[in-house]
């Protein structure tokens, strides 16, 4: 009996030290559930705060505006809470990308300053521009902006990002 | 030129391809397998007699009825899924399921029980998980034990009877019932007669029961047109004949006196009905083609206990929903590999 | 020779041909429009370059976009003309959006600029591919791929295919019965580019006269050396599919993750082969194609086609008849309803169908599945398109990935004999691009986490050193003040300490609570 208790625990012991997780798992699953626009609005300075927040129940589920009630149900999901509705507008959601427009641009870096994905390049007294690409449209760069130089502008319609509508179904009509 | 308005004309973006179909349509399909059933019925009728038409037009009527109703209730378009044949079928198989001489009302509440329980209730058609005419033959059985062993005795085909039997209510019926041929065997073995002697009983024709034998083969000949027309696959019927009859068959060889033969397990009952209209059921089968073989091998094989080792003489409905119970779990571990995952890749 | 053995793909169906209608005239001019709006991007894989302005005078075959990048091809002037206009005009796509096209006026005096052949014997492997791409070839049988990737692999077999299986196309048809020889001689030189050991000739047995042209030009060069077989295959829709048709010739399977040069296999159109041919040895950049208009027109037929001319230019010289609902570009099976009319011929674009209700039919309304399983019957991948259509129709796209969705062609199989009318097709392009979509949005997610965390990073690490440089500092400070002084009291030190930690808590107090790392008091620091 000894014997296999003493197995038992130096197994439960090796497995402990083996597989023994690395940080928080269940922030790192928040974290990859949400939108990664670190633009803040929940109240925390970004993504993964906010994910460490939820994880430690500090935090609601329902305060991400970017993830909207979508993301809300995948985050009820995934921690069994109760699913709670964001609260705030629900916005459609379109995917834009902040534009600096470099005849206004001043060079004062304060955009520069806020990103928080560094997708403005520029330098002091220097025109500053955007890298469309990296840029998650957070709007955290439009506030400091002393001139209001930088705008919001959706994404081109492409045939690569244009999408199929959902098919008109016939059983939704009621005879 | 691009000043011509028509020329620019936006079209219908919904239009998207496929632009041509294959004429085909579930209302086709439904009603090419109550053409099928044709056969089968005016075999009924010859043999068994008239009665069985009054159950028919009943049951056709509560379906439809019934069927209008609920997707009424359900807000679902009506005309469409009440004219596509699907609720007729169900009746038909419900009508030839039961004994054709059960009160009016028990047809009524079998229909119902097919099409509200059965099939409205777990969302219409196409997502029932059991057969609607098997469940209501087993709730049938269940609630009337005695009214569902009464079958219409060979020889009394008078239809005023039978119209009586169906609509007058009074069950004064010695004389006019009889043991199906499933039943007289059972009774017999369990007499401890062996089955040749029990087969000599006029109860019996050539192979199985006399008359029924010959509803058997229009069923048959029903299905063989189904395949003809290529309406079902060859999958369930085969591999529910295959599992029928070669249990049948085994113990058939251990010891021919105390089981009957797998050709008589496959005449009587509702065994030929079963392989082609019953198993065949797109909704409830198994959809892979391995699985359909799975599905109804699962059938034959129920089947063949239930009637030699159960407390039901007919145990092919017990087989259908057991087996319908297992599709989703067959369906998964049949799903066919896709192309460039299958195994013989290499030429 | 011995009967090729041929393989099966699963699934399949053989709807009416309708190829007579225009595959029995020969291939036919068309005038010249009054424009012609060449779009810039005419590949799948990468775009042109305009290398022309607007009043340029071009000839015809004259390059006007320039290759970008390795992936791009060349697109050129379809006839000689002025340029007037470089602007967003609409493309052949179903979803109506506009791209760039170069807009060129003819002069109607078709003057072509320097042809210059190369010489096949002397030309170095490079010199073929490099005149491929600026040629501007792409694949013609729809996916519009570029070829001199293609032909730039080393292979055992190429393939050629001639199969057309799509009803009432029958561009490739008659292609191959009037110019067998070019796409032969085109066969060839893919051959060499590609090292192939035998080239196989696709054509489905309902195209006899196409088979027997072919053959002909084949057997009258037999003695080249290399194997060169035409093979007629059993009619059956979609064996023109490039997989399908390596599935049949060579029995390989290649799933929708696999390159079929990995299994020394590549696959090209009859009309590519020839497009070859002619910008090798003939000099011709591809400027047009042949391409069938039909349906509900009064002379449906095969026409050489101008790049760039509009649609409606075409339904007008076939005239379309009474009754014509809508216009489809490509096939009934997997075509698409052209939004607009004015949208331009493309390299990839074989058919125009004037659609009328009666030849094309409206799709009944849809009915609830009955899971009867035609549509995976049909399905030439093997896939279950019943479970994609529960899985797409939930919006499960997990589901639909489970069920392998990323395998479908689109082919139209299951609609096709869909029962119950479900628009199967149009689900699974939903569920496809939804699916694409939400892909994009986790890579661009992940980026966006990479770099705020590696932005979060580096604010710790210049705050930590900061501190340690300030810390650095006052030490030496004090170090100074006790060496020059010696009579530095604790009082002073400890006043040097303290005016230290203050700058250093003036800092973090500046920095706003939200963002915690924005370093309030730090000097802008240029960043990339």
């Amino acid at each position: 009996m000894i014997g296999i208790t003493l197995a038992l625990g130096i197994a439960l012991g090796y497995a402990a030290i083996h597989f023994k997780v690395e940080g928080n798992p269940l922030a790192a699953q928040i974290d990859a559930l949400l939108p990664q626009t670190q633009c803040a609005q929940c109240g925390y300075p970004g993504c993964k705060p906010y994910a460490e927040a939820v994880a430690s129940g500090a935090a609601e589920i329902n305060l991400c505006t970017p993830g909207g009630d979508e993301g809300a149900h995948k985050l009820a999901e995934l921690l069994g809470r109760e699913f709670k509705p964001h609260g705030g507008p629900v916005v459609e959601k379109v995917k834009v990308v902040a534009l600096i427009d470099e005849q206004t641009c001043i060079g004062c870096t304060l955009c520069i300053q806020a990103c928080p994905v560094d997708a403005i390049v520029g330098a002091a007294k220097q025109m500053h521009t955007v890298i469309a690409p990296i840029c998650t449209g957070c709007e955290l760069c439009l506030p400091p902006c002393p001139v209001d130089c930088i705008s919001l502008i959706a994404e081109p319609r492409t045939p690569q990002n244009w999408r199929w509508k959902y098919p008109v179904t016939g059983l939704k009509v009621v005879a | 030129m691009a000043a011509q308005p028509r020329r620019n004309r936006v079209s219908d973006p919904d239009m998207s391809s496929p632009h041509i179909r294959k004429p085909v349509s579930v209302q086709r399909e439904m009603f090419t397998v109550l053409l099928a059933l044709v056969p089968g019925i005016t075999a009924y009728v010859w043999q068994i007699g008239a009665g069985i038409l009054v159950n028919l037009v009943l049951a056709s009527l509560t379906a439809l009825a019934a069927e209008a109703l609920v997707l009424k209730l359900r807000a679902r378009p009506v005309a469409i899924t009440v004219t596509d044949g699907s609720a007729l079928v169900t009746a038909w198989l419900v009508v030839l399921a039961l004994p054709s001489i059960v009160p009016w009302w028990l047809t009524v509440l079998a229909v119902l029980v097919a099409i509200v329980g059965a099939k409205h209730l777990y969302g219409g058609i196409g997502q029932n998980p059991f057969n609607p005419a098997m469940a209501a033959y087993c709730a049938m059985i269940v609630a009337y034990p005695a009214l569902m062993s009464q079958w219409p005795a060979i020889g009394n085909t008078d239809f005023t009877t039978q119209w009586h039997l169906i609509l007058g209510g009074e069950r004064a019926i010695d004389g006019l019932t009889g043991a199906t041929a499933l039943d007289a065997m059972r009774t017999g073995l369990r007499g401890h007669t062996d089955v040749t002697s029990i087969l000599s009983s006029s109860a019996f024709g050539f192979v199985g029961g006399r008359g029924w034998e010959w509803i058997a083969l229009g069923h048959l000949l029903g299905g063989l047109f189904l395949l003809a027309t290529r309406t079902i696959s060859w999958r369930q019927p085969l591999s529910f004949i295959i599992g029928l009859g070669l249990t049948a068959s085994v113990f058939w060889l251990i010891a021919p006196e105390r089981f009957p033969s797998p050709l008589f397990h496959l005449a009587s009952g509702g065994a030929m009905l079963a392989a082609f209209f019953i198993l065949t059921d797109p909704v409830t089968s198994s959809t892979t083609p391995r699985g359909k073989l799975i599905f109804a091998v699962g059938v034959g094989i129920i089947a063949w206990f239930v009637r030699t080792f159960g407390a039901y003489p007919e145990g092919i409905a017990f087989g259908v929903l057991l087996m319908n119970l297992c599709v989703p779990l067959i369906d998964r571990s049949t799903q066919p590999a896709t192309f460039g995952q299958r195994k013989e890749k290499r030429p | 020779m011995s009967l090729p053995h041929l393989f099966r793909f699963p699934g399949g169906i053989q709807p009416d041909a309708h190829k007579k209608e225009s595959s029995e005239q020969p291939i036919r001019p068309v005038p010249l429009p009054a424009r012609l709006a060449v779009p810039l991007v005419q590949s799948s894989q990468g775009s042109a370059r305009t290398i022309v302005t607007v009043g340029d005078k071009v000839l015809k075959g004259q390059c006007i976009g320039e290759a970008e990048g390795n992936a791009g091809t060349a697109i050129h002037a379809p006839t000689s003309g002025r340029v007037t206009e470089i602007g967003r005009y609409p493309m052949a796509h179903p979803s109506g959006l506009d791209t760039l096209a170069i807009v060129i006026e003819p002069d109607g005096e078709e003057r072509w600029i320097a042809r210059e052949p190369l010489d096949m014997a002397s030309a170095s492997h490079e010199e073929l591919i490099l005149r491929v791409q600026a040629s501007g070839i792409v694949g013609m049988g729809g996916a519009a791929f570029p070829s001199h990737i293609k032909a730039n692999s080393k292979i055992d077999t190429l393939i050629i295919n001639g199969a057309e299986c799509e009803p009432w196309i029958s561009c490739d048809d008659r292609l191959m019965r009037e110019r067998s020889a070019d796409i032969v001689t085109g066969a060839r030189i893919l051959r060499r580019l590609t090292g192939a050991r035998r080239v196989l000739i696709g054509i489905e047995d309902n195209k006899p006269e196409a088979i027997t042209a072919m053959k002909l030009v084949v057997q009258a060069a037999a003695d080249d050396g290399g194997e060169i077989s035409v093979i007629t295959v059993p009619t059956r829709y979609p064996t023109g599919g490039q997989k399908q048709l390596i599935r049949v010739l060579t029995g390989f399977e290649i799933a929708s993750n696999q390159r079929s040069s990995s299994f020394g296999v590549q696959c090209f159109n009859v009309g590519t082969a020839h497009a070859v041919c002619r910008a090798l040895v003939h000099g011709e950049a591809m400027v047009s194609r042949v391409v069938t208009v039909t349906g509900n027109v009064e002379h449906p037929g095969n026409y050489e086609v101008l790049l760039g001319t509009a649609v409606a230019d075409l339904i007008e010289l076939c005239v379309a008849k009474p009754g014509t609902e809508r216009t489809l570009m490509g096939g009934p099976l997997m075509g698409f309803t052209l939004p607009r009319l004015d949208a331009p011929i493309t390299k990839s674009s074989n058919c125009i169908i004037a659609a009328s209700n009666t030849l094309f039919p409206p799709a009944p309304p849809e009915q609830p599945c009955i899971r009867c399983g035609s549509c995976a019957q049909s399905c030439p991948t093997g896939l279950l398109p019943f479970e994609l259509y529960w899985s797409s129709r939930a919006k499960n796209y997990d589901g639909a990935v489970h069920y392998n969705i990323s395998e479908c062609i689109e082919c139209g199989c299951c609609a096709y004999v869909c029962p119950a009318h479900i628009p199967l097709v149009d689900y699974f392009r939903f569920a496809k691009s939804e699916i694409r979509a939400r892909n994009q949005e986790k890579r661009a997610a992940d980026q966006a986490r990479a770099r705020f965390e590696a932005r979060s990073a580096r604010l710790e690490r210049d705050k930590a050193e900061k501190a340690a440089r300030l810390t650095a500092k006052a030490a030496e400070t004090r170090a100074a003040l006790a060496a020059n002084k010696d009579a530095a009291t604790d009082a002073n030190d400890a006043a040097l300490i303290a005016a230290a930690v203050a700058r250093t808590q003036a800092q973090s107090q500046a920095q706003p609570p939200a963002s915690g790392q924005n370093g309030g008091a730090t000097p802008p620091e240029p960043s990339i």
